[in-house]
């Protein structure tokens, strides 16, 4: 975390405001500014353009990997992430990788962990990772278990708010109003309905673990220090990441970035950590923007704003959605970083 | 081979009370196999649990049919249950009760077996003088092995000890005693 | 060393002597002691190094298990029923990845209507997932088929399954010989796993595959298994060497010499089935029985052998594969498919039901005489089948049935069986 007595200015990786690795002190740059990274996941995989998974999950095991040495070991659940790294005969898993079910990562991550223990090598650390499907729906009794039993393991959701695997399917992580293929956008109702869906870590700080944080691939130095963090400590820890799936949100590629940042800037994504069930720190909005200028690049969300009709009640419920996380979570201070 | 069939209410040691025997007659030499009725039973609904006890393996699986012996725990499952079921004339009956077979209505029913082979004797009573709690099983494995002269009561006074050690194990091996004086007195 | 001791706790403590490093355990009667014993032993340290794990479901248990497998740690978990299904999908995901889990699985019905009692049911709804399966005639061979299990998934790679008839064995408490910790250690060397999620050697596991390498995938599975047709004999070889007592082994033969009438079964009954067996020959019966202990593999070869000689075969099988019959008899119909021998399914000990010798015999004489139809329900009683086709013939809204037959039995229940 940022030293609040001597760092008054910000630095992002992109955007307006970049600024290159050049400007930062050597450990603090990005482990992507190495040419020796570790490079979890190395190219040729078969993700879409703009995947918001594919960068953050090798953001994510690159910073795991560097900060134990590349002793760690990831379990990870059926989804995207699993059929674009592991085309048979070729993975692009540069790391211990194991592939079990969709719904029981959160499991077979304890089981390594436990083996790992009782082999006399609890220096290998162990992650497991998954969709917002596979963590939030299915998963979710596996991942709860993990919680509760305290298992020494890092639980990382990469969050695009759907099924994309399967082809955009609701799941209890997507958004009101969105379109998907089991929420469509017809009728008096389109979309996905209001008041339904669950918030994972609230519920993963409401088991007192020791560590629970959000990210978005819009900030992947945060994104790392996160990781970083969660791996110098044991016992359950979860982190949420916002990533953009320009397929299942009918987004342009170059945009996944530039949506991941409107997310937080528009309060719909809260950046956070929490400790044993307290939120500790959050990341200030910087500019505030109307959740508008989030929703309208995406296609899932284009039946608000049909021409010369938007759907004003809608965009103003999505609205009370993000000022109630901007609420909750403080976000909008003049001291920024808190 | 012998048979029992114990009769009892669940949080009477119904099931404990056949696992002694059998470990009384394991370390007599013999093969034996002890088994409920396999129940998801509670607190005080009836219980049955069984007993084999033979010279060479027990491979049979069957509850037993035709038992040699029965120990009856709790008396008001007669009016409940068919205990005497399968019971030849040639058998064994032991019940709880420190009334007699008069009392519970079976006077004329015990006619048919040999005086020597029934008894009743008031186990929960030594139960609670000896260990202070109403479980008779123990002290109905003591009658046991006094009516039916199959084990010997420094047996069953082992296995109790196994299943029970200390102060228990003591109080529960003294109502054995007292049962088996009390069916020898008989 | 002989105890007298319950069939549950002689497993946990075979178990246990086989050095479990993980253990998963989630509660699910009949099973439920085996784990609570080998729990008690991690707790006051008379198992060392082993991690013992209370999961929140079967489905977790199982997939614990595939994590621990894979970290190349000798695992070992239990379920029965209910529990079974659960984890299905976990079942199939291990024995494809190839993991050497050994589970018991205490055999229990599988509902509606919910029932806690013995048979086979859940054993064959996970017949095809790919897992050794092997049953136990007595608590001794069940102490024993453990020992060989771990050994035997361990040397293929590929999991196997113990099964035990619930309450049955898992809470009879019998004269069990329990080996020393030197035999086992003996017997069954450490784990050295083929495959091995190890960051000095990174390697991935569970990849996807398409259909240009599946059915060569699945191949190499059923290949495992013919090579398990002649492990599992050589193992059970080794076992008696060892441990001076047979246990295990694909089949055993009972009485065979002269048998016109040849009795087949798997798991406990077995031993009730051959009292019956000494009881009719001492009175003249031309009958002998074959228990089967792997039911997968399904030893085609060998069943065939100890069949060639019957005038006619009885299946006696604790399981119904509703719209078919017997499931085992459909593989030993097709072990017999040379032969024109009848083979007849005896569907017995559904949900517990009681199998008494006297049901039996009658049964088996029944088929001496070849008056045995090919499907015969042991003990059916068709009074209570029959007044409730009747009650469903004479309204629509008839209501459920498991209710309805138990109004009909009424008192019956208080009868010792």
């Amino acid at each position: 975390m940022p030293n609040e007595t001597v760092q008054p200015i910000k630095f992002y990786q992109t955007g307006t405001l970049t600024v290159g690795n050049r400007l930062l002190d050597p450990e603090k740059r990005t482990v992507q500014a190495s040419g020796e990274r570790t490079n979890a996941i190395t190219s040729g995989h078969r993700a879409c353009q703009g995947c918001g998974e594919a960068l953050g999950a090798r953001y994510a095991l690159d910073a795991a990997m560097r900060a134990t040495g590349n002793r760690v070991v990831a379990v990870n659940a059926t989804g995207c992430l699993e059929v674009f790294t592991t085309p048979y005969p070729e993975t692009a898993w540069q790391l211990p990788w194991l592939h079990s079910l969709f719904g029981n990562a959160a499991a077979v991550a304890s089981g390594v962990a436990a083996a790992m223990r009782a082999k006399g090598r609890p220096e290998v650390r162990v992650i497991a990772q998954g969709g917002d499907g596979g963590t939030t729906d299915i998963g979710f009794g596996c991942l709860s278990g993990m919680f509760e039993r305290n298992d020494d393991v890092l639980y990382i959701c990469y969050d695009n708010e759907a099924y994309m695997n399967t082809g955009v399917q609701r799941s209890s992580a997507t958004p009101p109003a969105a379109r998907t293929a089991t929420t469509p956008a017809v009728g008096d109702k389109p979309g996905n309905v209001f008041g339904t869906g669950k918030n994972l870590p609230l519920i993963a700080m409401a088991h007192g673990i020791p560590y629970v944080a959000t990210a978005s691939v819009a900030d992947l130095r945060d994104l790392e220090a996160k990781v970083q963090k969660a791996m110098t400590i044991r016992g359950a820890r979860y982190i949420h990441v916002f990533v953009p799936c320009p397929l299942g949100w009918g987004s342009a590629s170059q945009d996944t970035i530039k949506l991941a940042r409107l997310a937080i800037e528009s309060g719909l994504f809260p950046v956070f950590e929490a400790e044993y069930g307290e939120v500790v720190r959050s990341r200030a909005i910087r500019r505030k923007v109307p959740v508008e200028d989030y929703l309208k690049p995406q296609r899932r969300f284009a039946h608000l704003f049909k021409a010369g009709k938007p759907d004003v009640d809608r965009i103003a419920r999505l609205q009370a959605v993000a000022d109630a996380n901007i609420k909750r979570f403080n976000l909008l201070r003049p001291d920024g970083d808190a | 081979m012998f048979q029992v069939r114990i009769h009892g209410r669940g949080g009477q040691g119904v099931v404990t009370g056949a696992e002694m025997l059998s470990v009384a007659a394991f370390l007599e030499g013999k093969h034996a196999q002890a088994f409920p009725s396999f129940g998801s039973e509670r607190m005080g609904a009836p219980v049955v649990s069984y007993c084999r006890i033979d010279d060479r393996e027990i491979r049979l699986r069957e509850p037993i049919l035709v038992p040699d012996a029965l120990i009856i725990q709790d008396p008001t499952l007669l009016n409940s249950v068919d205990v005497f079921q399968g019971l030849p004339d040639s058998g064994y009956i032991l019940i709880n009760s420190a009334r007699g077979f008069a009392e519970l209505g079976l006077g004329e029913y015990i006619t048919r077996f040999q005086a020597s082979r029934v008894c009743c004797i008031g186990a929960t009573d030594m139960a609670l003088r000896h260990v202070g709690r109403p479980v008779p099983n123990a002290a109905l494995l003591g009658g046991f092995a006094a009516i039916t002269g199959l084990i010997k009561l420094e047996s069953v006074n082992e296995a109790i000890l196994e299943t029970f050690p200390g102060k228990v194990g003591a109080g529960n091996v003294a109502a054995a005693a007292a049962a088996f004086d009390a069916v020898k007195a008989h | 060393m002989l105890k007298q001791i319950e069939g549950s706790q002689a497993m946990a403590e075979a178990i246990g002597l086989c050095r479990p490093e993980v253990i998963c355990a989630y509660p699910i009667t009949p099973q439920t002691h085996i784990v609570e014993g080998l729990g008690a032993m991690v707790k006051d340290g008379r198992l060392k190094g082993c991690e013992y794990l209370n999961v929140e479901s079967e489905f977790a248990a199982l997939s614990v298990a595939i994590g621990s497998s894979a970290a190349g740690a000798r695992t070992y978990t239990a379920t029965a029923s209910q529990g079974l299904l659960f984890m299905l999908e976990a079942v199939y995901n291990a024995s494809g990845l190839g993991l050497p889990i050994v589970m018991t699985l205490g055999n229990r019905a599988i509902g509606a209507p919910i029932n806690i009692w013995n048979d086979h049911s859940d054993a064959m709804a996970a017949r095809d997932a790919g897992w050794i399966m092997l049953f136990a005639e007595s608590n001794q061979e069940a102490v024993d088929l453990h020992i060989q299990a771990f050994r035997l998934a361990e040397e293929l790679s590929v999991p196997v399954m113990v099964c035990v008839d619930g309450f049955i064995l898992t809470h009879a408490v019998e004269r069990l010989d329990i080996p020393s910790q030197e035999q086992v250690d003996a017997f069954l060397p450490p784990f050295e796993p083929v495959q091995v999620l190890d960051p000095a050697d990174p390697i991935s596991i569970g990849a996807m595959v398409g259909p240009e390498a599946f059915t060569e995938v699945r191949y190499l599975a059923h290949h495992k298994q013919m090579t398990a047709l002649d492990r599992i004999p050589e193992l059970a070889a080794d076992f008696a060497a060892a441990f001076g007592r047979e246990a295990g082994g694909l089949l055993k033969s009972y009485r065979l010499d002269d048998a016109e009438t040849v009795v087949l079964a798997m798991g406990s009954v077995m031993g009730t089935i051959k009292d019956v067996i000494d009881d009719m020959r001492a009175d003249g019966a031309r009958i002998g029985g074959v228990s089967l202990c792997s039911f997968r593999p399904f030893p085609i070869g060998p069943v065939r052998e100890a069949l060639q000689n019957a005038k006619r075969v009885v299946v006696v099988e604790k399981d119904l594969a509703v719209g078919l019959g017997g499931v085992v008899a459909a593989n030993v119909r097709m072990a017999m498919r040379v032969f024109d021998v009848p083979v007849c399914t005896v569907i017995a000990g559904l949900g517990g039901r009681s199998i008494p010798k006297t049901s039996l015999r009658r049964t088996f004489e029944a088929a001496a005489r070849n008056e045995l139809e090919g499907l015969h329900f042991l003990d059916l009683n068709w009074d209570v089948v029959n007044r409730e086709l009747e009650r469903a013939g004479e309204k629509r809204r008839s209501g459920p049935v498991a209710e309805n037959i138990l109004k009909d039995l009424g008192l019956i229940m208080h009868k010792v069986m």
